[in-house]
């Protein structure tokens, strides 16, 4: 088939020095980003198992430890900090706003929590 | 570069096309085949309805039917009737040559066929699914009614095929524009289809897991929502209305776009106040997920839950009502033709209206106990749906005719077609508002005579007949077109409208655009006619243009998803002819058999050459 060449690889990468930089970079960065989570994971457990922290907090900090790394996922795994990445974090934005009052409300209601 | 493109058989083109327009069209067919089926339905049953303790359908019976009826019209035809408009439209009005991801496209049609056909497989192993479009657990759960199981996995496939799509929908509008084609400059249209898109990609999910909890329930004996161990049957109902709400404006919202479109196209006026219909569109989405628990006012609740819901509920009239006032502002001294598509557009605002007024009526919390369950709620709905979200999608049919299918639908018959719906419609739901302020309740296949509701149900019957005849002179039009209609070939703009698909050449080459047309405002193609030479100005010279390659993995992979939902079905079966396990084998084999082939081969597409295009350009006209 003529089409045939569309499926080697090119020889000469189409980025740009500087680009080739900024990838590199990125990359440190996520190798980075990667160990710290999994220092959080390792955080909470050891936390919570070796009893290094006081009972009645215990929850309220691996959420807390929770939390941190979600962000950390959203930022950088999910390219959050990443510009020209707008729509996807208004998506993102748009799906917390609309499921954070509905959880709540549905949680009330049913009466998981009852205050 | 590559291969031009081999010719194909007629039948292994349109199973195997990626392309929108025939997706559209193929939609169009699907969902008016389920609106016919759906639509006898109901006439059986009005004419059970038609005298007091009539015996033409048995309570099973009835029970099935309103059932069918309820599912069918939601998720199988006024769905697939909107995407195929969404479809065919949506990338002409960009200025796209296709949607982002046309295999995509081409895979949610086909899974929401068969697992609309998956559904309807039900009549064939003891009778449909009986406890409302609803299904209400614990009724839903009764083991008994194999039709049930059909709903469960039937309405999962399909599901999925309207998720991707939608992703699709959205994907294509941010990133297929045209240059020029800012967000602000989106037809009105395009920005509803948007919003929709997001709604069911926030909606479906839930109803996706709502369902596969159902089904973990019926067929693997879970045990989520039986009160006997201990489960919640109200959970089902909020997982079931969380999305349920939201499902009215994945219809409605589309339907307000096409009045947008219609509208300024024959009042020759430009829409009034477009931001403000843009930003009434996302209000009206977001207050859309906050308002179910409407549905469960009579629940029991507590007051104050009731009260917050009811007043968000009456929210949402406020962005509606500025819409209704910016399609009366644009008619406003605006010159306007009434043709047919105008005729249905127009009488969709007061009709709608109808139906705006007694939803807030229903919000009212404390007299929903009255209203709750009785025909009263039946007439609310159907003055949405049909006097909304139908009525939007004839003007729409009669206005996007002749770019889709090259000749115009009859005028004379159309008007015929106009009058007999509105008066059937009217006939048939009108006096259902006072049926059920009497206490008629819905979903009950016959009433006791001398309660005074005799006349009334022979009224709203008789309607029934008025639409049938309506449908009919519809069908008859449309064979009657297709031979001896005013042809439109080589006219690109049939009613001088404003838009950019009527800039497309008709018929629409495969490839839409020759050209990528510069987008210099608001309804582009007006503003060529006022301020240029009414062509479109290309952003791009003449060249090669990239198409992709048709597929037959999407009817494979749908095929699987057939039988993977009928082989669980199967498992409820009391004695199946083979192991449910082999077909739901079989069924997976296929679907990720089809899904590995098109993950692991490549697929480049083709490429039409510059020489064809030129060409097609000269005998089409066009862009210059
Ligand atoms: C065009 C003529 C139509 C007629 C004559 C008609 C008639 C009926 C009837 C008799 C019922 C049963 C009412 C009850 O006993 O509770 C019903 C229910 C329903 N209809 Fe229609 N209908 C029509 C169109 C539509 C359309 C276009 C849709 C949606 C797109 C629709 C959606 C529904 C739904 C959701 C229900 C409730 C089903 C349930 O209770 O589970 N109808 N209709
Ligand atoms: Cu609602």
């Amino acid at each position: 088939m003529a089409d045939d060449h569309l499926s080697k690889p090119f020889e000469k990468s189409s980025l740009t020095e500087a680009e080739k930089r900024e990838m590199k970079r990125d990359i440190k960065k996520q190798f980075v980003v990667f160990i710290l989570l999994l220092f959080l994971t390792v955080l909470a457990f050891v936390a919570v198992g070796a009893d290094l922290i006081p009972n009645n907090f215990a929850v309220p900090f691996i959420l807390i430890l929770a939390i941190v790394q979600l962000l950390l996922q959203l930022l950088f795994f999910m390219h959050m900090k990443d510009k020209d990445h707008a729509w996807a974090t208004v998506f993102m934005i748009t799906g917390i706003f609309v499921t954070m009052p509905t959880i709540v409300a549905l949680m009330l209601l049913i009466g998981v929590v009852k205050y | 570069m590559a291969s031009y493109k081999k010719e194909k058989g007629v039948v292994w083109d349109w199973l195997t096309t990626v392309d929108h327009k025939k997706l559209g069209i193929m939609y169009l067919i699907a969902g008016t085949l389920f609106f016919l089926k759906a639509g006898l339905m109901a006439v059986f049953m009005r004419i059970q309805l038609i005298m007091p303790e009539n015996s033409f359908l048995t309570g099973q019976t009835f029970n099935e039917f309103i059932t069918m009826h309820g599912t069918i019209m939601l998720f199988l035809a006024a769905t697939p009737l909107l995407f195929a408009f969404m479809n065919f439209v949506i990338p002409l009005q960009i200025g796209a040559r296709d949607v982002a991801f046309p295999f995509v496209n081409a895979l949610g049609f086909w899974i929401f066929l068969s697992g609309g056909l998956l559904l309807s497989t039900s009549w064939f192993f003891g009778g449909g699914p009986d406890a409302g479009w609803t299904a209400y657990v614990p009724l839903s759960l009764n083991e008994e009614q194999l039709g049930l199981d059909f709903y469960v996995l039937g309405l999962q496939v399909s599901g999925i095929g309207t998720l991707i799509s939608a992703i699709n929908f959205l994907v294509t509008i941010i990133n297929m524009r045209a240059p020029g084609m800012t967000m602000m400059r989106l037809p009105l249209f395009v920005w509803t289809s948007f919003v929709t898109s997001t709604l069911i990609l926030f909606a479906f999910t839930p109803l996706a897991a709502g369902l596969a909890l159902l089904m973990l329930e019926r067929i693997f004996d879970a045990q989520f929502f039986n009160p006997a161990a201990g489960g919640n049957v109200v959970i089902w109902q909020h997982i079931f209305w969380i999305f349920g709400h939201p499902e009215v404006y994945i219809l409605v919202l589309p339907a307000f776009g096409i009045i947008s479109e219609v509208i300024p196209a024959f009042s020759r006026k430009r829409l009034f106040g477009y931001t403000a219909m843009v930003f009434a569109t996302m209000i009206i989405a977001f207050l859309g997920f906050m308002v179910w628990a409407h549905h469960m006012f009579t629940v029991g609740i507590g007051p104050v839950a009731n009260s917050i819901f009811a007043i968000a509920t009456m929210t949402i009239a406020v962005p509606t009502g500025i819409k209704i006032f910016n399609w009366l502002f644009t008619m406003w001294g605006g010159k306007i033709t009434f043709n047919t598509a105008m005729l249905f557009a127009s009488s969709f605002v007061p009709t709608f209206v109808l139906g705006g007024v007694t939803g807030v009526m229903l919000a009212m919390a404390p007299v929903d106990y009255l209203y709750h369950d009785t025909y009263f709620v039946v007439a609310h709905f159907h003055y949405i749906i049909v006097g909304g979200i139908v009525l939007a999608l004839f003007a729409g049919l009669f206005y996007w005719y002749p770019k889709m299918f090259n000749h115009k639908l009859n005028e004379k018959l159309g008007v015929v077609f106009f009058i007999l719906f509105t008066i059937g419609f009217h006939l048939t739901f009108f006096v259902q508002h006072f049926l059920g302020l009497m206490g008629m309740p819905r979903r009950v296949y016959t009433y006791l005579g001398g309660q005074g509701l005799d006349e009334f149900n022979m009224i709203s019957t008789i309607g029934t007949f008025f639409m049938s005849a309506a449908v009919i002179v519809l069908v008859i039009n449309i064979v009657y077109s297709a031979i001896k209609g005013e042809r439109v070939i080589g006219i690109n703009d049939p009613w001088d409208a404003r838009t950019l698909e009527w800039a497309t050449p008709t018929p629409v080459p495969e490839y839409n655009f020759a050209q990528t047309p510069q987008i210099r405002s608001l309804d582009p193609l007006f503003y060529e006619k006022v301020h240029g030479d009414g062509t479109m100005k290309p952003a791009e010279p003449v060249d090669d243009i990239h198409m992709p390659n048709g597929s037959i993995l999407p009817v494979i992979i749908s095929i699987g998803l057939y039988f993977l939902g009928f082989g669980l079905i199967m498992l409820e079966m009391a004695e199946p002819i083979v192991s449910p396990w082999i077909v739901v084998a079989l069924g997976g084999l296929l679907t990720f058999g089809g899904m590995a082939m098109r993950s692991l081969k490549d697929d480049h597409g083709y490429h039409i050459p510059k020489s064809v295009v030129k060409a097609d350009l000269k005998k089409l006209g066009g862009g210059k």
